[in-house]
């Protein structure tokens, strides 16, 4: 599976560079994390809940950093695995360009799913990936820019925030606890 | 006037009684007091290392009684595999170890790793959520030629390749057609895919194991074709169980189709894990294991070539094939892509020169094994492909084309020169037969409506004819064949006339429990309702190789019929006893024994009784009781044949195809059942137009299983299937077993693709896509619509 992205994002490119290396900002994007931890240089461990068509899982993976050029491009690579549900694993290129109205985002994504997300999922997982892309660019949005008038529309999967807590922007929230 | 009763009738299924109530006793009811729960850790990586198992903490759920790993099967033997395949240069095939659980690595996404044995399923799932394993993912091969190429990956490391025999037949006569195909007119050229196929029987597989400690009895429930196979293979290759301490069951089966055939790890796994756990073990198949874990159809790859003269006559055939094993070897598996589909290539024509090469290949993909046809599908389909285009690339009648190179009536018996020898058969005959019963003179009426609402229509027809009747053994031992392929009955008749029939073959649907007793009817002259038919239980009846190959009444029938006979010889003695008369005067007609020219009589049930109740008996010439066992072992295969013919309307905007009319002509000898023969065709029929149309089994390049649910493998559905025109009229009986019977089985499935296909590229070019000369099967409307563009 494969696909290509793009994003404007109303913030410098410093502080989108920054936040994606956060954990706690990727825990707040990721849709349905439970736990993110580790760093940018030792890489990322996390738990992601997740439904695929007719199967939920409990993913637990790892998520590496490479080839940095901060604050213009990196790559994350990384493989969940949810037991019986089976595996996903890939990699994701991301671009950061200053533009007039913040920064450009754009990404590559290669992603393969195996074991039973595989055999009973194949047909969805283009549009599961899609739409996870789409909900974690949105809440980055919201991380990033938190005054940004539009941040599109929002799946609003499983976090339980209201949209006012969204408004102050999670950057904010994390540093006010 | 058709008859009421025995052969020829067409009673009910006496079976569909308890079948159609929900009386019927499928392994799966089989509950033994106080089993645990099996479930199968399987890898959901196509190919990968195993460094380590950690069972620690799943060991450690609530209800875990064990759980096992490949190490406990260290000492234990690996599935055998029953057919030895010599490739051309005189080397045995290559065979690799097949564990039960896997040994250091996994090698296609469903290999078991684990298996964890808890108070319930439940349980075990949970617990197998909780096993670590330490994986480290190798590369994967899944394209057969990639798996052939240097340097590949390989799927056995201890193997010197991926190819585990490359076969040549008749390797003798390589140069001869060599040159034809150089001399020849014409050649055409087809290169094809036979898409890769699950069974998928309504059942999934299902083994119940069970251990008497106080005996040291093991007895395996399962869903198998051959539970005597499984006893065999199981008890002396795998677990060292000397056969008269193991009793296999295979109850109702759900159906087969080939792919319960084979034995399974997971009933070794039950039978040895009940002795270890001391406690009976059943695993169920959910459809999604059934998937990744029943043996798999098809998967070949071809290049066929058919070389004809000036005036059309075919002078050579020369294909080859890349046949995929996957992962290990099923049990039957070498057989299916040479001997089963080699020895077909001559079809039912008069080509004198035929050359067969079968590359056959480890990938990692589930290992695949007979499905309907196995093998005779394949050659049918490639062979009546290529007659088909190169009737188109002639500008000749496909149907006449055909008829010039059919194997004549006075041919027979005729020696193919691909080592096969058809005893009978009439080929004209069933294509006469087809031409009346498709309304072939009405096609071009039929596809001018068809235009008038916008839709392309094509004719399809085609021939085939297959090896039944599975299998003479001295002739399949010399083929490699690690088994006798002979079948047996024992015919019991009770002292108050009663027969009860026990047969080594096995009903999984085919009606034998209705059939069998309408042979023995015949014989005797009483009602089938005396008879009773046992199978499937290796405890009572005797060793028989079971239900595959279109064998049951070709085999069993036969030895059905032979053990008969013996009972009526004793039963003769017998009333020359009670009617004071000579033996040779004895005539058994309609339940009563006569002596000839005399009104002289007693009937069936008194001399069964006089052998139960020897008081006026012959006790120092003949033993008392009436109990005969026969093995029969068939001369030669059986051949039915036959000719198909598939009319369908292809929509020009979107590709879809619909089957409008389709139409069988087929020649089995003579049949028993004509109503239970029209079923066996209209099935594999659905199976065939399925192959055609809808369902294919696909890999992605990492080896991961795409279609293991019935929302991505289509199956065929009713309305996918048009009513069909069947036909068995045409009967030229089998020469060499006593009831001139050829077998019905797989007939449907192997005849009808090709027809499809035809009628697809007929209806293709009379939209005035002339371009297009074949497309791969299935015929899904995306692939129908991309090949019109």
């Amino acid at each position: 599976m494969d696909m290509t992205g793009t994003r404007i994002l109303a913030a410098d490119r410093a502080t989108v560079w920054a936040a994606l290396l956060d954990p706690e900002v990727l825990k707040a994007c990721v849709p349905g994390c439970q736990e993110m931890a580790g760093s940018a240089e030792e890489g990322f461990t996390a738990t992601v809940v997740q439904k695929v068509g007719p199967v939920k899982a409990t993913f637990k993976g790892t998520v590496t950093l490479s080839d940095m050029t901060p604050p213009e491009r990196l790559t994350l690579s990384g493989e969940g695995k949810g037991g019986a549900a089976g595996f996903a694993k890939g990699g994701a290129d991301v671009r950061l360009t200053e533009v007039p109205e913040g920064t450009q985002l754009d990404y590559e994504v290669e992603a393969k799913v195996g074991g039973k997300l595989a055999q009973l999922g194949s047909r969805i997982v283009d549009g599961f990936a899609r739409k996870m892309a789409d909900q974690f660019f949105d809440r980055f949005q919201d991380a990033v820019a938190p005054e940004a008038p539009d941040a599109g529309p929002d799946g609003d999967e499983g976090q339980g925030e209201t949209s006012d807590e969204k408004k102050k922007g999670w950057l904010g929230r994390i540093v006010s606890g | 006037m058709p008859k009421d009763h025995g052969i020829g009738a067409a009673p009910k299924r006496r079976e569909d009684v308890r079948f159609l109530t929900g009386a019927g006793n499928y392994t799966d009811d089989i509950n033994v007091r106080g089993q645990a729960y099996v479930y199968f850790l399987r890898s959901d990586v196509a190919h990968g290392r195993i460094n380590g198992i950690d069972t620690g903490a799943a060991a450690a759920m609530p209800g875990v009684v064990r759980i096992f790993t490949g190490a406990d099967f260290e000492g234990v033997g690996g599935m055998p595999c029953g057919w030895q395949v010599t490739d051309r240069h005189g080397e045995v095939m290559q065979e690799p170890a097949h564990p039960i659980l896997a040994q250091g690595k996994v090698r296609h996404v469903g290999d078991p790793i684990a298996a964890i044995v808890a108070d319930t399923l439940e349980q075990a799932r949970d617990a197998a959520e909780a096993i670590e394993v330490d994986m480290e993912e190798l590369p994967a091969v899944i394209d057969m030629k990639a798996a052939l190429a240097d340097g590949s990956t390989k799927v056995h490391d201890d193997l010197t390749s991926n190819l585990c025999y490359d076969w040549g037949f008749v390797e003798e006569n390589r140069d001869a057609v060599d040159q034809a195909i150089k001399d020849a007119a014409h050649v055409t050229t087809l290169e094809l895919v036979n898409n890769r196929l699950v069974a998928n029987p309504m059942e999934p597989r299902v083994a119940v194991g069970d251990y008497n400690r106080g005996t040291d009895d093991s007895t395996l429930y399962t869903t198998s074709q051959n539970p005597h196979v499984i006893r065999l293979l199981m008890g002396a290759f795998v677990l060292g169980i000397p056969e008269h301490k193991l009793r296999v069951v295979a109850p109702d089966v759900g159906g087969g189709f080939g792919t319960k055939i084979f034995h399974y790890a997971e009933e070794a796994f039950c039978t040895f894990a009940a002795k270890a756990c001391n406690r009976p073990v059943k695993w169920t198949a959910s459809r999604t294991e059934a998937f990744m874990s029943d043996a798999h159809g098809r998967d070949h790859v071809t290049k066929i070539e058919l070389a004809l003269d000036a005036d059309n006559n075919f002078t050579a055939v020369r294909t080859e094939t890349h046949a995929n094993m996957g992962a290990y070897l099923s049990t039957f598996a070498p057989s299916v892509p040479t001997w089963l589909h080699g020895t077909l290539m001559a079809g039912n024509y008069r080509t004198p020169l035929i050359y067969v090469n079968v590359k056959a290949v480890f990938t990692n993909t589930v290992p695949v094994d007979a499905y309907r046809g196995a093998g005779r599908p394949e050659a049918t389909f490639q062979l009546e492909r290529v007659i088909d285009k190169a009737a188109r690339e002639l500008g000749v009648d496909p149907i006449a084309l055909r008829r010039q190179n059919f194997i004549q009536p006075d041919q027979f018996p005729y020696a193919t020169p691909v080592a096969v020898e058809y005893d009978t058969g009439d080929y004209d005959a069933t294509m006469n037969k087809l031409e009346e019963i498709a309304d072939l003179s009405g096609f071009a009426a039929r596809r001018a409506a068809s235009e008038a609402k916008g839709k392309w229509r094509g004719l399809g027809v085609n021939c085939y004819i297959e090896a039944c009747g599975i299998a003479p053994s001295n002739l399949v031992g010399q083929l490699g064949a690690r088994a006798g392929l002979y079948e047996s009955a024992t015919v019991r008749v009770n002292a108050t006339g009663g027969l009860v029939v026990m047969t080594g073959s096995h009903s999984h649907g085919q009606g034998h429990e209705t059939t069998f007793p309408q042979v023995i009817a015949e014989m005797i002259g009483i009602d089938e309702s005396m008879v009773e038919i046992v199978h499937g239980d290796t405890a009572n009846t005797p060793m028989g190789m079971g239900t595959y190959g279109s064998r049951s009444i070709a085999v069993g029938g036969s030895a059905m019929v032979r053990a008969a006979e013996k009972i009526i010889n004793k039963t003769k003695k017998i009333a020359a006893h009670l009617l004071e008369a000579s033996e040779a005067d004895i005539e058994l007609k309609d339940g009563n024994f006569t002596v000839a020219g005399t009104d002289k009589s007693v009937d069936w049930g008194s001399v069964c009784l006089a052998a139960y109740v020897p008081h006026n008996y012959p006790l120092e010439d003949i033993e008392p009781g009436l109990e005969e066992t026969a093995f029969y072992d068939p001369a030669n295969f059986t051949y039915p044949a036959g000719a198909y013919s598939c009319e369908v309307e292809v929509d020009p905007e979107t590709g879809k195809v619909t089957i409008e009319r389709f139409a069988a002509a087929d020649d089995f000898g003579n049949v028993i059942n004509p109503m239970i023969v029209e079923g066996q065709v209209h099935g594999g029929l659905a199976q065939g137009i399925g192959q055609a149309l809808l369902e294919n089994c696909a890999y992605d390049e990492t080896g991961q299983l795409l279609s293991a649910s019935y929302m991505d493998y289509a199956m065929p559905r009713a309305d996918d299937l048009p009513f069909y025109s069947v036909d068995h009229s045409c009967q030229t009986p089998c020469t060499h077993n006593p009831l001139g019977v050829k077998g019905c089985g797989e007939a449907g499935a192997i005849g009808s693709p090709p027809a499809v296909v035809n009628a697809v590229i007929d209806a293709l070019h009379s939209g005035g896509k002339t371009g297009v000369l074949h497309i791969d099967m299935p015929l899904s409307p995306d692939r129908v619509w991309a090949a019109m563009q």
